[in-house]
């Protein structure tokens, strides 16, 4: 039996994770574990002030449990790709884990005032996207579903936190094949 | 559908080339990664990239201005967008000079490389569809798609195919409706030129100044209303062929602008004062004699040998009547097609009454009567009775009745739609018998939306 394993670094907020570990659960309809996870100072770049988004993910490959078929982890850190100014979270494509970084879905560093619930839905509809890109599912043109692309909030708020039929039919095969 | 499109990365920075290629992926393009300006020329030779990123600096010999370079001279269409993280105006202008579409700089804001590349696959797709449309234009037209078995007809499509290729200035000459479009058409997409555009103008539909600004283009301000810099159709035509209809109606000033294209292949814009240079083939295309013009003072004699240096004199229907059983099939076929009706075949006594008749209006005519048939036909095949409007005489034809309670420009209508009938959409015939001028004709039949 494989599991989809939901873990966080230790400076996320439990409720955000529990948000993100719930729409999981009742998104994919399978069994998901949480997994604790440690901190991603490591990946710190000085020159950037922020975070190596690929060499979390290299962490995350190494902390999978055995059991994991998927592991999809939130962090505090804001993350890069060297080519870019920033990543909302990144993914293995068809690969086993993915992040999702909280920093840039709070309204704070926007010089908003904070707003839970738009933090935990950004959050959700995040996870769902990097957790459809394990799954193989490439960006969809269908601006409302989970899988199109953001680059900015904006786009984020924009989408619904579902994926359009034709993603989610493409996942559930996938899932289906997970037994 | 983004997956048809392969793009490739090429930066030294194994983790640089690695991210942007998984940030790609992500979006759904094939990406395939080269660690330096060697491995993207060899990969470049076995595979098409639509996109090729290439990072400036590059070690080993080869860097991205002339990684682009060796791209570009075997893909000369590729679009490359070149990376860096030293921004410098030099390296940018240096860039753009060798062809980069682009230029961005690392670390790039994730929105500004997703509208890059979006917007260069949309004219990409363009440019496909393009292609695509021009291959279908070009089959459509070539000179064996015209129709035409008798020997006058086969001797002027040799002469079309034998011309196709050079640059030398074609005039057709034929009465209304014979086809001289279609004829030109034929020479364009057969020969050299059949990438590039076939640009048409009537030049009997538009009065002088407009013409002039149609043909030239104009410069911001030139006029009133000439709000913007515009394109003329010899600069829309550059590389191609301009195709100047119903040459023989154009105004003495004209006249002599278009003898200086002719001579000089350069023009100024409307209000303009810097010269423009275009490489264009004219094929020009007259109902009227051109040379009795010219005896009559009408037209310079210098302006028709300019335009008569390869003539192709098109025959009237009625001349070569062999082609209408041809001809009236390939119109049953593709007007039933258009119109989605079923009809499929023209019975023999229905070919008699087409044999029979003088075709004013020539193969438009012909066409324009075997819609008419298909419109009101009730079997798979066209008859004699479905050709029964064809029996009268134009000229002897009913007089029109005009009911009480019409105002003059229903009247006015109804009578060039009625002329316009009667001499097979002939426009000099029609204008002649209406006492107008053929541009007034025009922009009548275009305000009162006349079918012709």
């Amino acid at each position: 039996m494989k599991y989809f394993y939901v873990g966080a670094t230790p400076e996320v907020e439990r409720v955000a994770f529990e948000a993100v570990r719930d729409r999981m659960t009742a998104e994919l309809g399978v069994a998901v574990k949480e997994l604790p996870l440690p901190g991603v100072e490591f990946a710190f770049d000085a020159a950037r002030g922020q975070f190596r988004s690929t060499e979390v993910l290299e962490m995350l490959v190494r902390h999978c449990p055995a059991d994991g078929w998927k592991l999809l982890a939130l962090t505090e850190r804001d993350l890069f790709v060297p080519v870019l100014t920033f990543v909302f979270g990144q993914a293995q494509l068809a690969g086993r884990v993915a992040v999702v970084s909280l920093a840039r879905l709070r309204q704070e560093f926007y010089g908003l005032a904070p707003n839970r619930e738009v933090l935990l839905e950004r959050a959700a509809k995040e996870a769902l996207h990097e957790t459809g890109h394990t799954f193989g599912l490439v960006h969809c043109a269908d601006r409302s579903c989970a899988m199109s692309l953001a680059t900015n909030v904006r786009h984020i708020d924009e989408k619904q936190d579902a994926w359009c039929g034709a993603c989610a039919g493409q996942l559930h095969r996938a899932l289906g094949a997970m037994g | 559908m983004k997956s048809h499109w392969q793009i490739l990365v090429v930066d030294d920075e194994e983790v640089m080339c690695e991210s942007l290629a998984a940030w790609l992926r992500e979006d759904g393009y094939h990406v395939d990664t080269a660690a330096s300006g060697r491995e993207a020329v060899e990969k470049a030779e076995q595979r098409d990239y639509a996109i090729y990123f290439v990072d400036l600096k590059m070690p080993g010999g080869m860097d991205g201005i002339e990684t682009m370079m060796q791209i570009r001279r075997r893909h000369g269409e590729a679009s490359i967008i070149i990376i860096t993280a030293y921004a410098t105006v030099d390296t940018a202008i240096t860039a753009m000079k060798e062809g980069a579409q682009e230029y961005i700089v690392k670390p790039c804001n994730p929105e500004e490389i997703s509208l890059l590349v979006s917007r260069i696959i949309k004219v990409k797709n363009l440019q496909r569809e393009n292609a695509i449309l021009r291959k279908k234009l070009s089959r459509q037209y070539r000179v064996g798609d015209v129709i035409g078995k008798s020997p006058k007809m086969q001797e002027i499509l040799a002469l079309a195919d034998e011309v196709s290729s050079l640059r030398s200035t074609v005039l057709i000459q034929g009465e209304s409706g014979t086809g001289k479009e279609i004829v030109a058409r034929a020479v364009h997409y057969s020969g050299d030129r059949r990438a590039k555009p076939f640009v048409a103008v009537s030049c009997a539909a538009l009065a002088e100044t407009l013409l002039e600004s149609e043909l030239f283009g104009h410069e911001k301000g030139a006029f009133t209303g000439a709000a913007q810099q515009k394109q003329g159709k010899f600069e829309m035509a550059d590389g191609g062929t301009i195709f100047l209809d119903e040459i023989g109606d154009i105004s003495p000033k004209l006249q002599v602008d278009l003898l200086r294209v002719l001579q000089d292949r350069s023009f100024y814009r409307v209000g303009g004062s810097e010269e423009v240079k275009v490489d264009v083939r004219v094929i020009a295309a007259t109902n009227v004699n051109l040379r009795q013009a010219v005896a009559d003072g009408k037209f310079r004699e210098d302006l028709f040998y300019r335009l008569n240096v390869i003539e192709i004199r098109i025959p009237p229907l009625r001349e070569r009547r062999e082609d209408i059983p041809l001809l009236a099939a390939h119109f049953v076929e593709k007007i039933s097609h258009e119109l989605g009706r079923a009809v499929d075949d023209i019975t023999e006594g229905g070919l008699k009454a087409l044999m029979a008749y003088d075709w004013p209006g020539n193969v438009r005519e012909l066409e324009n009567a075997v819609e008419r048939a298909i419109v009101t036909c009730r079997t798979r095949a066209l008859t004699e009775d479905d050709f029964s409007f064809l029996v009268k005489n134009p000229a002897s034809a009913q007089p029109l009745a005009i009911p009480a309670g019409m105002s003059i420009q229903e009247m006015e209508k109804v009578l060039i739609a009625e002329t316009l009938r009667r001499t097979g959409g002939n426009i000099m015939e029609s204008a002649n018998t209406l006492g107008i001028d053929r541009s007034t004709l025009y922009e009548k039949i275009k305000r009162y939306e006349i079918p012709r």
